[in-house]
């Protein structure tokens, strides 16, 4: 990935000595470190494609490095691995001192994975969430909240296959290997794929 | 993205095989995903790895618990307690539904190897994975505002029933498939309610729980009420079941809405959640073609309940269970 040859780079430069950069400077060399920790279940993804890197700033006085996680389900179990991953990252790229912190609010959503995220699920064979609001305008597969009606598994849905690109795909279970993915089928190349759901 | 919910169990296997078929059958998308992973799997060089140079933050939050560290769910959340609002009625309060969630996620996990197919046992082990993140949150939160300090597997592990705070709605034994999904449509149509009234609470780590809770529990409720209508709108057995479930679990329903004192001083009162949530569940009754019961609520020991610490049978054994590994092993890491 070339997030982790940035690393690298990263890596041998020395951050501390760095004096005379400005602190914009600083902060976006912390933040590229940060951005490249690939997330540990999606490791197609960075914390950054995903939306979970939430901030990262340089102390210009100390050389104290914080960064902000926002976590993404309440019971995500990897939260520990990113901050540990974060953590050993910026450690290894020369910052002495680093700090994770969590950021609860505002809530992480499926709206902040980014393009360049969306892509690389869709090209890992997973199928990328819609924008939450087209959920909640109820053109797309997604929580139904409040409204009642006919259940949306088995709707026809705007969801392509991941692998063969057809639209003519079905939802075989609400609930995949993670929180945040559901089990669909294509029904064009009958492959099985996950879908990452909007949250 | 990060929630190995049942990494082992065989629906996590026929996902991986059917993703490694297709990865196999050489469309140019699953090559790319397969070299990309390859790649990125050689260059992470695992957390696991690097397990013995870790070392503890000067705050102490590098704990290396778990095998990870970092366990503390709200690690680096500024925790001060707002003006106004009293240390240990917010946390009477956070144990209250830290308790309910952590309570609900032992009965739902309890399904594991049990439910009637894979994808429900997948489904169930998943909303209770998201309740026992809030229950997480909220107990760890109610250790700090009481000024106390205990931990959250402190107030898990470390007290006895009359101490836990939830409604005995939670606590009931799981029954059939039926009478489950009552009780987690009751439940989750209620506490999406609550979450919402939350998320302007004053204490912010209690709204930022609740924001997120209204989304997650609107996928409890959706799952909840997909079953309602299936088994209600199926043949007359499964109807007969999914009423006699929904009768069953009626009576526990009051509680939900009855205040505490608490809730009353530093929550939402749940008396007005009485009305929306029963016209909701209502609806979700009449689309499935069953019969809101008309059932008396269960009794309670002089006016007190589940929120006083007076449960049914039910709880303890429901703790011992729960409970047993961290008494056995008392300050145990890994």
């Amino acid at each position: 990935m070339t997030g982790a040859a940035e690393v690298t780079v990263r890596a041998t430069a020395d951050p501390v000595t760095g004096t005379a950069e400005t602190a914009t400077t600083a902060r976006d060399r912390a933040w590229q470190v940060a951005a490249a920790v690939p997330d540990p279940e999606l490791p197609m993804l960075t914390l950054a494609d995903l939306g979970v890197l939430a901030g990262v700033e340089v102390d210009g006085g100390s050389g104290t490095v914080t960064a902000w996680l926002t976590p993404t389900y309440s019971g995500c179990p990897a939260v520990a691995e990113m901050a540990a991953d974060v953590d050993r990252r910026l450690r290894a790229a020369g910052y002495p001192d680093v700090r994770v912190r969590l950021r609860l609010d505002p809530p992480w959503s499926t709206d902040l994975i980014t393009a360049e995220g969306r892509r690389r699920l869709a090209e890992a064979g997973i199928a990328p969430p819609h924008p939450t609001s087209a959920v909640a305008a109820g053109s797309a597969p997604g929580p139904v909240a409040l409204t009642l009606g006919p259940t949306r598994t088995g709707a026809v849905a705007p969801v392509t296959c991941p692998h063969c690109g057809d639209g003519d795909t079905e939802e075989l279970s609400r609930f995949g290997s993670t929180a945040c993915k559901a089990l669909w089928r294509c029904r064009a190349c009958r492959e099985p794929f996950e879908r990452v759901k909007e949250i | 993205m990060h929630d190995h919910t049942t990494p082992t169990t065989p629906a996590a296997s026929a996902t991986s095989a059917g993703s490694a078929t297709s990865a196999g059958s050489a469309t140019s998308a699953g090559s790319a995903a397969s070299a990309a992973s390859a790649a990125s799997a050689a260059e992470d060089d695992h957390v696991y790895l690097s397990l013995a140079g870790a070392t503890p933050g000067p705050e102490g939050e590098g704990r290396w618990a778990y095998g990870t560290g970092f366990a503390d769910p709200l690690l680096g959340v500024d925790t001060t307690l707002p003006a106004g609002l009293d240390g240990a009625d917010l946390a009477a309060y956070c144990q209250m539904l830290g308790d309910d969630a952590l309570v609900l996620a032992q009965r739902l996990i309890e399904w594991c190897t049990r439910a009637p197919e894979l994808e429900e046992e997948v489904a169930l082990a998943n909303l209770g994975l998201d309740l026992l993140g809030q229950a997480r949150l909220l107990l760890t939160r109610a250790g700090q505002a009481d000024g106390s300090g205990r931990t959250e597997d402190d107030l898990a592990y470390w007290r006895e029933d009359h101490e836990f705070r939830n409604v005995r709605l939670v606590e009931t034994p799981n029954g059939d498939f039926a009478y489950s999904v009552a009780r987690l449509l009751l439940f989750a149509t209620a506490r999406g309610a609550l979450y919402e009234a939350l998320a302007g609470h004053p204490d912010p780590v209690l709204a930022a729980v609740a924001a997120r809770g209204v989304k997650e529990l609107a996928y409890h409720r959706e799952y909840a009420t997909a079953w309602t209508l299936r088994l209600g709108d199926g043949t007359p057995y499964s109807a007969e079941r999914m009423q006699v479930g929904l009768d069953a679990v009626w009576p526990l329903l009051d509680e939900l809405f009855t205040a505490h004192p608490v809730e009353l001083r530093v929550g939402v009162d749940p008396a007005t959640l009485r009305e929306p949530v029963l016209r909701e569940l209502a609806a979700v009754v009449a689309e499935a073609g069953l019969t809101v019961p008309d059932v008396p609520p269960l009794a309670t020991v002089l006016g007190r309940a589940g929120r006083d610490g007076v449960h049914t049978e039910a709880l303890g054994p429901l703790l011992a269970e729960l409970q047993v590994l961290a008494r056995a092993h008392p300050g145990a890491t890994w």
